[in-house]
């Protein structure tokens, strides 16, 4: 008897353990379609009282329009990648503290937040980031890196950020950086806080 | 009016003479698998007629006059038509046909309206028979006879002069001394050619060879290039003509600066012959705005139409530009514009935006590549082998479209930091004026290529600058310095 409640304790604490793993590894497919109405915001809810922080680096414009400055930022901490992914970037599309400067066009909202397996993550913005950017190759790299940043400098085994728009690829948002592909952080357009 | 009376038998004779002349069009021209022959036609009441006599020998056709009803019976290998002698009307096969006239008698011969053979004979016939009445000519059969409309747009200098061909039609071009000769891949051709040129183009004619067409330059035309695209259907030649020497001062010449010295006239060949600007925008892209609603797209346009005029004029350099109106353009597409044109230089012209006022000056953009285009830089230059007709094999370059920048990196980095200096010497600059950044267009351009950003629009002060005359002619001359000291980069480098 013992015996027997020895096996079945144990099949159902591995059964417990499977499923546990299943649900925390989210497959990309689940994940971006999962973000749905709630991640269609760039108003997050605050964290409830008692809810885990943690601290972020998002990137806004610098006062004097050249550069991307970090700026450290308390978000909640959720739970697995694809969740914190998307609390980092529906806090990146806030409106940018003082004094610095916003570099994300008004009205754009997260579509979508997944990560491949190869490490490359999908930011599917809504169409205003690309109908209300103001132009320019210098504003359309601190747009692009502000989000490609946000998520890299967070997100350890993330490599490379692809933004879709509307669900869709996109050549670039303006006119001039090539979206095509997944991009790599940018350091060079990073200036010290 | 005494004195007059000599010359009245002159006059008379004169006329007598142009009668007949008057009378009697241009023979016709029977083309046909067989070779060529001429057909005589008349004039009558403003219709043209052919004998049956000579349509007999031509088509090896028979002819009987039915005296019960008044028409011709023309027969072909078993099959018939009955031509009217009183009405315009033809009847094949109990089907009436209209005619522009009825048969015609004179003395004993018979004769019928010119559209009789593409209206009527065609019918009964074995081959397709066209009558083009223009070119005077009947064709037979399944020949190649394109249309050839040639026009001149330009005198120039440079001339400018285009070729269309209908349909499609493949060309091959060839510079001879003192002319362009087309070779196209036809039987014959159904030419319109303008009048004679004043310019550098002196004549567009029919050439020596059957199927060629000749475009003749004038004295002091430098070497003509011409460029064949099908289009919709048709195969369109744009002809560009420089002048051999650069031509005498002129206003444009009259705003350069010492420091731009013109270039001495040579025949050698240059490592750049065509170049592409390209007006950042267009259409309902407008680009960046400025606050008192300067568009972006208006101002690349206005500098790259003043960049073409000025190395046109100066350097004798053919430029495109990859839009000449207000229209949108993909990147795709200007890219393609480049690489179709083999152009041998490509600038993107634009101004910037940025979230604040204060950002100013003017920035030169070269690509920066990511891994996987240095992966494809390290392995470019190979030559794939592939086996053709005759079983030999024939070595090509091979390039990703979307990676072509990839082997043009040094010159284009050359390119830029050239860009740079010339820009420096004219206008402010940016406190970082040159950069590599991921930009879609120039990925797939395949020559050496940059992207300038002129000045800032989101800056009042600036958006002020560029619409003046004076900055978009500093902006001008600083591209022609830096193509010309380009181009001595490039002669440097191949040099052995």
């Amino acid at each position: 008897m013992t015996r027997r409640r020895l096996v079945i304790g144990t099949t159902a604490v591995l059964a417990l353990a499977l499923i546990g793993w299943a649900v925390s590894r989210e497959p990309p497919e689940l994940a971006s379609t999962a973000s749905g109405p709630a991640a269609s915001t760039t108003q997050p809810p605050p964290p409830p009282e008692g809810v885990p922080l943690i601290n972020v680096t998002l990137f806004y414009g610098s006062a004097d329009g050249e550069t991307l400055v970090p700026v450290q930022r308390e978000i909640a901490l959720a739970e697995g990648l694809m969740a914190q992914g998307r609390e980092i970037l529906l806090a990146q599309l806030q409106p940018a503290p003082s004094p610095h400067l916003p570099v994300i066009p008004e009205g754009t909202a997260l579509l979508a937040f997944y990560v491949t397996d190869r490490g490359d993550a999908f930011v599917d913005l809504s169409a205003e980031v690309s109908s209300n950017h103001q132009g320019g190759s210098s504003a359309e790299l601190l747009t692009v890196y502000a989000v490609v940043n946000a998520v890299t400098a967070n997100l350890p085994t993330v490599r490379r950020v692809q933004i879709l728009i509307n669900g869709q690829e996109a050549d670039t948002l303006a006119g001039h950086v090539d979206l095509r592909n997944p991009l790599g952080r940018d350091q060079t357009i990073v200036s010290p806080s | 009016m005494r004195g007059a009376a000599p010359l009245l038998p002159a006059i008379l004779v004169l006329l007598l003479t142009a009668l007949p002349q008057a009378q009697e069009p241009a023979p016709l021209t029977l083309l046909s698998r067989e070779g060529r022959r001429v057909i005589p036609s008349t004039m009558s009441g403003g219709r043209e007629f052919v004998a049956l006599d000579d349509i007999v020998s031509l088509f090896q056709v028979t002819v009987r006059e039915e005296a019960l009803t008044g028409g011709l019976t023309v027969a072909h290998q078993g099959r018939s038509i009955i031509v009217s002698t009183s009405q315009p009307l033809a009847s094949v096969n109990g089907r009436a046909v209209a005619l522009s006239a009825p048969a015609m008698r004179t003395g004993n011969r018979w004769s019928v309206p010119i559209d009789f053979l593409s209206s009527g004979l065609s019918l009964i016939y074995d081959q397709r028979i066209e009558v083009r009445r223009a070119a005077r000519l009947v064709v037979v059969g399944d020949l190649r006879v394109p249309r050839v409309t040639a026009r001149i747009d330009a005198v120039g200098p440079p001339a400018r002069a285009t070729i269309e061909i209908s349909p499609a039609t493949r060309a091959s071009i060839t510079t001879e001394t003192g002319r362009l000769v087309i070779r196209l891949d036809a039987d014959a051709l159904d030419p319109t050619f303008p009048g004679d040129g004043t310019g550098l183009i002196e004549q567009i004619r029919l050439g020596d060879q059957p199927g060629t067409i000749a475009v003749v330059l004038a004295d002091g035309a430098g070497q003509g290039r011409a460029v064949a695209a099908d289009v919709g259907g048709i195969t369109r030649i744009n002809i560009d003509v420089a002048p051999d020497v650069p031509p005498p001062d002129t206003a444009l010449l009259r705003t350069a600066p010492a420091g731009v010295p013109p270039l001495p006239p040579t025949r050698t060949r240059s490592p750049i012959s065509t170049i592409v600007i390209d007006p950042g925008h267009g259409g309902d892209d407008v680009g960046a705005r400025g606050r008192s609603g300067t568009e972006e797209k208006t101002l690349t346009l206005a500098v790259a139409q003043r960049v073409k005029a000025l190395i046109e004029m100066r350097l004798g350099i053919r430029v495109i530009l990859t839009r000449t109106a207000d229209r949108r353009v993909s990147l795709s597409e200007r890219a393609a514009v480049a690489n179709n044109n083999k152009a041998d230089l490509f600038l993107s012209l634009h101004l910037n935006a940025a979230p604040t006022a204060a950002s100013t000056g003017a920035e030169v953009l070269g690509l920066r590549l990511d891994q996987q285009a240095a992966d494809v830089r390290r392995v470019a230059g190979g030559e794939m082998t592939l086996p053709v007709f005759g079983g030999v094999t024939r070595s090509v370059d091979v390039i990703r479209w979307d990676l072509a920048q990839v082997r043009h990196t040094d010159a284009s980095t050359a390119f830029a930091r050239i860009l740079e200096d010339q820009l420096r010497a004219r206008v402010t600059m940016s406190a970082r004026p040159r950069r590599a950044i991921p930009l879609r267009l120039l990925t797939s351009v395949n020559m050496p290529a940059a992207l300038i950003e002129m000045a800032y629009l989101t800056n009042p002060g600036q958006e002020r600058t560029v619409r003046s005359d004076t900055f978009q002619a500093d902006i001008a001359q600083a591209i022609l310095g830096a193509v010309q000291q380009f181009r001595s980069y490039l002669e440097e480098r191949s040099a052995p």
